[in-house]
């Protein structure tokens, strides 16, 4: 167990660098850094002054020795000026260079400082990934249970009127993409001229005016309630529900054609309990997996939700550092993300081995 | 409870089930499909009742109906099923779920399948009592515990704390019986219960169902493909084909006054000790088995029948009618008071022993190890089995060598390792004076490839499903480089159709459009394709019905015969073995433990394993006596083989060697007998002749 676990971590470590490797050439390509330049400097500046520009922001050089100084194993840059002055990767204008550390880069804990929040990307992301991390948490909350419950009704008796309509929902909101459904979500609860909320105000169960659900998550940032939750939730949540209960579904319809189930069912135990003691543990095992995986791509479902409900987490931090062509930024995500997919990827792989007693990795 | 009340009502004299002209069909989207037609049986109380047939025949259709459990499409036409005089047929769910698992419980073909792999033994047993009879949880499991003990498991407290994956086949099996049991019911169904089990673990299974069966005074319904073991265990039989019951009576009366035409000929294609290849060959049944839904009018048994009379038994549907004097003896056929039933077969075609040659295959001291590991996750430490230890023998032309062993002796590894598809870890193999010991598939000519060849176990799984047959024997004559021309291996093609027996026309069939044993024969033509000189055949005959058996066998003999070819016959079916085989090697946990001609291996002195082996097999033969010794336990695992003698754990004549110990020290050395029988056992040359034969044939 532990060598496997070691192992898988060694490889883990082998692609988080090659990927974010990937992703530091091309967010650091010439015309980045040169739209960088006159973003930090001035629009109106010459195309010597960029050059100039570049080179002394420590822009120039090998990629590879870049790539070490961001990820902290190559010594920060220094420039010094015909003025005397100092500057560098490890220190601000002004400091002293010697007392400054030779290497600054993410293994030191710095992540650089981001060109649009003007602050230092460790602190901002954090806060992101914190407001990022209850929306997952709600999501996954509404949609493991409610796509396995669907997925096993579904699956115990194939073919049924209940099955059939259960089917034909999950594949519904599987083949909707979040754009769509929020759009169709916010038109239905969440506008006070169409949809139900002008109903229901009429019947006087809501204020005049008001709506059902709140079109905009903001206010969630602070405090979060039902009312400013609920939507983005949903959009996130539908898409996923469908897509895991038709996994829970093959794998339920499958489990219900086993030698065992007629065992069970031949030994006299009644249909519920054959549902529940003996086919859902090992219905269980497969979407184990998928809900496994459903973790980074929750991470890129976020970025459209977000930016639909303006709810400043991950995704909208994301979006927001690749239109304004903030580098670091951009980098810091990516490490989180390769991070996220990873590690639940390991996670998966060893909770498959305990739910299932007779897999062995090898 | 209506269900309580019955059951006082029921009179113990009665049947326990009787079952009336029943019709079972199967409903799809194009046709109704007819599985039973027009079945009757009584079980009596304490009498177990052997349902025999191929495969399709529809018994299994029978034993599910019983359960009702006929799934989506399966429907009851008409006729009824009363157990304890109350029909089944029209039970509703609430009182069949009460009769389920506590006064009808079944048993069924593949344990592993059959056991819930993701909850432990005791649960799954303690759910019975639970069920049925109210029982507190921690009452539950002490039975559990108890019946775990009665069918004679080690150490119950283990197995009750286990997961079916980590009990052995055997033990598996014996679960499902304890299932069965655990509510003491009724009638038992047990649906070939030993089918997927080894024949010295089926042995020891068929005398726990017998004991239990007197002891509980439980009735049986007892359905196999395997007429000895019906003699076996059963008192009274039931013969179907092709959805009906053609004869039923008294397991004695039936085997050796049979009065049906089919009856006869199953008999007569099964291997019975003195069955010989060339004195006495086996007598196949012509054609094949009618699709449910193509069978013809009047007598199902008709096209296939050698007493066919046209325009009689092609005219109406052929009742059951009575064969006097006898008990309950019933036969499905017009004419059986006019057959004369003690005439013996007219067409056994006797044929020439081939003569056997030059030695084409030699193997020395050969070894294969393989290394493997046993932590979870890849871990922990590594360990060698030995799958094949010290293996010498030679065959030669012409000569037909049995390799006879259970699951897990290293009988396939050995087939794989003469055939390149693994190389061995010593030793050397001589074909045709050439080594080829250690070099894998990729690396041999093409001759020595074409020479070695190999006729697959499960002939549904090794054609190709999307190539016609011709092209599939086409490709292997392409790969083989014969002929010039396309149209030159064409006409090859043509004429291994013919050698194998199959109609010019199948070459542009699909495998699916072909049935078991045509596949089979292709799978033959395929291995001759070359012009092989040895051809391995692992188990070629063993998923096929009884009645087909005989033809691929014989066709197998023939083609031998006319190629001279040297065929290594590997089995666990000793009554095939005993008839075909010029030579038998036993193999016992990697080591060949006995070896010698056939008259050698099946007389004694025996290896005991072989002894045992020899005892547990069923013979369909009311004149054959067999010593019962039933083996205790399973094979060890060849990742953990005892020390010294290999089968030291499980021999009843460990006692008598001198000094004692021995065995569980030493591998024995191989004793050369006379006429080069060869034994590996410890046991002195004097114990070995006290020896008595297991299977004795009464004087006829």
């Amino acid at each position: 167990m532990g060598l496997f676990v070691l192992r898988r971590l060694g490889v883990m470590l082998l692609t988080a660098i090659a990927l974010t490797f990937v992703v530091f050439y091309l967010t650091n390509l010439p015309p980045n850094l040169e739209k960088l330049a006159r973003t930090e400097g001035s629009v109106r500046m010459t195309d010597e002054a960029v050059q100039d520009w570049i080179v002394k922001n420590g822009h120039s050089g090998s990629i590879f020795l870049r790539y070490g100084q961001w990820l902290g194993v190559v010594p920060g840059w220094t420039y010094t000026d015909e003025k005397g002055q100092s500057r560098g990767r490890c220190f601000q204008i002004g400091q002293d260079p010697a007392l400054a550390p030779r290497y600054c880069g993410l293994l030191q804990g710095n992540w650089g400082y981001s060109t649009f929040f003007k602050a230092p990307v460790a602190g901002s992301l954090g806060a992101k990934l914190a407001a990022t991390g209850w929306l997952m948490l709600a999501v996954m909350l509404v949609m493991v249970p409610t796509s396995l419950l669907l997925g096993v009704l579904s699956g115990m008796r194939e073919g049924s009127v209940t099955d059939r309509t259960l089917s034909t929902f999950s594949i519904a909101t599987t083949a909707t993409p979040e754009y769509v459904s929020g759009v169709i979500l916010v038109a239905l609860f969440a506008t006070a001229s169409t949809g139900i909320s002008p109903l229901l105000a009429s019947y006087g169960l809501i204020e005049p005016n008001k709506t059902l659900f709140l079109a905009s998550a903001t206010s969630a940032m602070d405090k979060i309630t039902f009312w400013n939750f609920t939507l983005p939730v949903m959009t996130i949540a539908l898409y996923g529900i469908g897509y895991i209960a038709r996994m829970t579904r093959a794998s339920m319809t499958e489990v219900m054609t086993q030698q065992y189930i007629r065992t069970a069912r031949l030994k006299g135990v009644p249909f519920r309990s054959v549902v529940m003691k003996h086919a859902l543990r090992n219905a269980l095992i497969a979407p184990f997996t998928v809900i496994m995986l459903q973790f980074p791509w929750l991470l890129n479902g976020v970025v459209i939700v977000e930016s639909l409900f303006n709810y400043k987490g991950f995704g909208w931090t994301l979006v927001q550092a690749a239109s304004n062509n903030d580098i670091p930024l951009l980098l810091a995500c990516s490490v989180v993300a390769v991070i996220v997919v990873l590690m639940t990827q390991l996670i998966s792989d060893i909770g498959y081995v305990f739910l299932n007693p007779r897999i062995r990795l090898a | 409870m209506t269900a309580s009340a019955a059951e006082t009502a029921w009179d113990p004299s009665q049947p326990i089930l009787e079952i009336e002209h029943l019709s079972i069909s199967f409903f799809t989207r194009l046709r109704e499909i007819p599985a039973v037609m027009d079945f009757s049986c009584t079980v009596m109380p304490g009498e177990a009742m052997g349902l025999v047939g191929e495969s399709g025949c529809g018994k299994s259709t029978v034993a599910l109906a019983v359960m009702r459990e006929l799934g989506k499409t399966g429907r009851i036409v008409s006729g009824s099923m009363k157990f304890k005089g109350r029909d089944l047929a029209t039970m509703d769910d609430e009182e069949l779920r009460h009769i389920r698992g506590s006064e009808i419980a079944m048993i069924y073909q593949e344990p592993m399948a059959s056991l819930n792999p993701a909850m432990k033994i005791g649960a799954q047993l303690a759910e019975v009592p639970m069920l049925h009879s109210g029982m507190a949880k921690d009452e539950a499991w002490k039975l559990a515990r108890q019946i775990v003990a009665d069918v004679r498991l080690p150490d119950p407290d283990r197995i009750i704390n286990a997961y079916p994956h980590q009990l052995s086949g055997g033990q598996q099996q014996r679960i499902v019986i304890a299932m069965a049991l655990m509510a003491k019911p009724a009638l038992l169904i047990l649906d070939e219960p030993t089918t997927a089990l080894d024949v010295t673990v089926e042995a020891g299974i068929v005398d726990l169902v017998k004991e239990l069966g007197k002891k509980y005074g439980t009735s049986m319904l007892f359905i196999s493909h395997n007429l000895g073991l019906v003699m076996d265990v059963c008192d009274r039989i039931c013969v179907m084909y092709s959805g009906e019951a053609v004869e039923t009576g008294n397991v004695t009366e039936v085997f050796d006054r049979m009065r049906h035409p089919y009856t006869q000929a199953l008999f007569r294609s099964i291997p019975l000790p003195g069955a010989d290849k060339n004195a006495r060959p086996l007598i196949s049944i012509p054609g094949n088995f009618p699709l449910p839904h193509e069978r013809p009018k009047g007598c199902n048994f008709g096209p296939r029948c050698d007493y066919f009379e046209k325009g009689r038994c092609d005219e109406t549907d052929v009742p059951m009618s009575r064969v006097p004097g006898d008990d309950r003896h019933e036969s499905r056929c017009l004419r059986w008071q006019e057959i004369d039933w003690d005439a013996p077969p007219a067409k056994r075609a006797v044929k020439e022993k081939a003569k056997i040659g030059e030695v084409v295959l030699k193997m020395e001291d050969l070894r294969k190890y393989y290394s493997v590991s046993t932590g979870a996750f890849g871990g922990g430490a590594r360990k060698v089995v030995k799958a094949n230890e010290t293996l010498s023998f030679e065959a030669r032309e012409g000569e037909t060598l049995a390799i006879v062993g259970e699951s897990g002796c290293g009988k396939s590894t050995f087939a794989k390792v003469l055939m390149g598809l693994e190389t061995a870890t010593s030793g050397s193999i001589m074909l045709f004076d050439e080594n080829v010991q250690s070099t894998p598939i990729q690396k041999r000519n093409t001759d020595t490839v074409s020479q070695v060849q190999m006729v697959f176990q499960n002939p549904f799984d090794t054609l190709n499903p999307s190539m016609t047959v011709g092209r599939q024997i086409i490709r292997a004559l392409e790969i083989f480089n014969y002929g010039k021309s396309d149209a030159e291996r064409h006409q090859r093609m043509l004429e291994l159709l013919d050698l194998v027996k199959l109609p010019r026309a199948f070459a542009d069939r699909m495998p699916r459009q072909l049935s078991g044993g045509q596949k089979q024969r292709v799978g033959i033509a395929r291995a001759f394709a070359g012009g092989a000189k040895v051809v391995v055949a692992d188990e070629p005959v063993s998923a096929l019905d009884v009645s087909v058996q005989a033809a691929v066998t014989d066709l197998l003999m023939d083609i031998q015969r006319e190629n001279k070819t040297t065929l290594l016959f590997i089995s666990h079916d000793l009554s095939i073995v005993r008839y075909l085989s010029d030579r038998v090697m036993v193999m016992y946990l990697g080591h060949v433990v006995e070896m010698g001609t056939t008259d050698q291996v099946f007389a004694p002195p025996y290896h005991p394993y072989t002894e045992a082996l020899l005892s547990a097999v069923p013979i369909a033969d009311t004149k054959v006596t067999r010593k019962r010794i039933v083996l205790e336990g399973d094979i060890p695992s060849a990742m953990n083989p005892p020390p010294g003698c290999p089968f030291q754990t499980r021999c009843r004549w460990k006692s008598q060697v001198t000094p004692a110990g021995l065995c569980d020290r030493e591998v024995p050395p191989v004793r050369v007998l006379e006429g080069g029988h060869h034994i590996k056992c410890h046991l002195s040359p004097e114990v070995l002749a006290t020896m008595e034969p297991v299977i004795k044939i009464a004087a006829e």
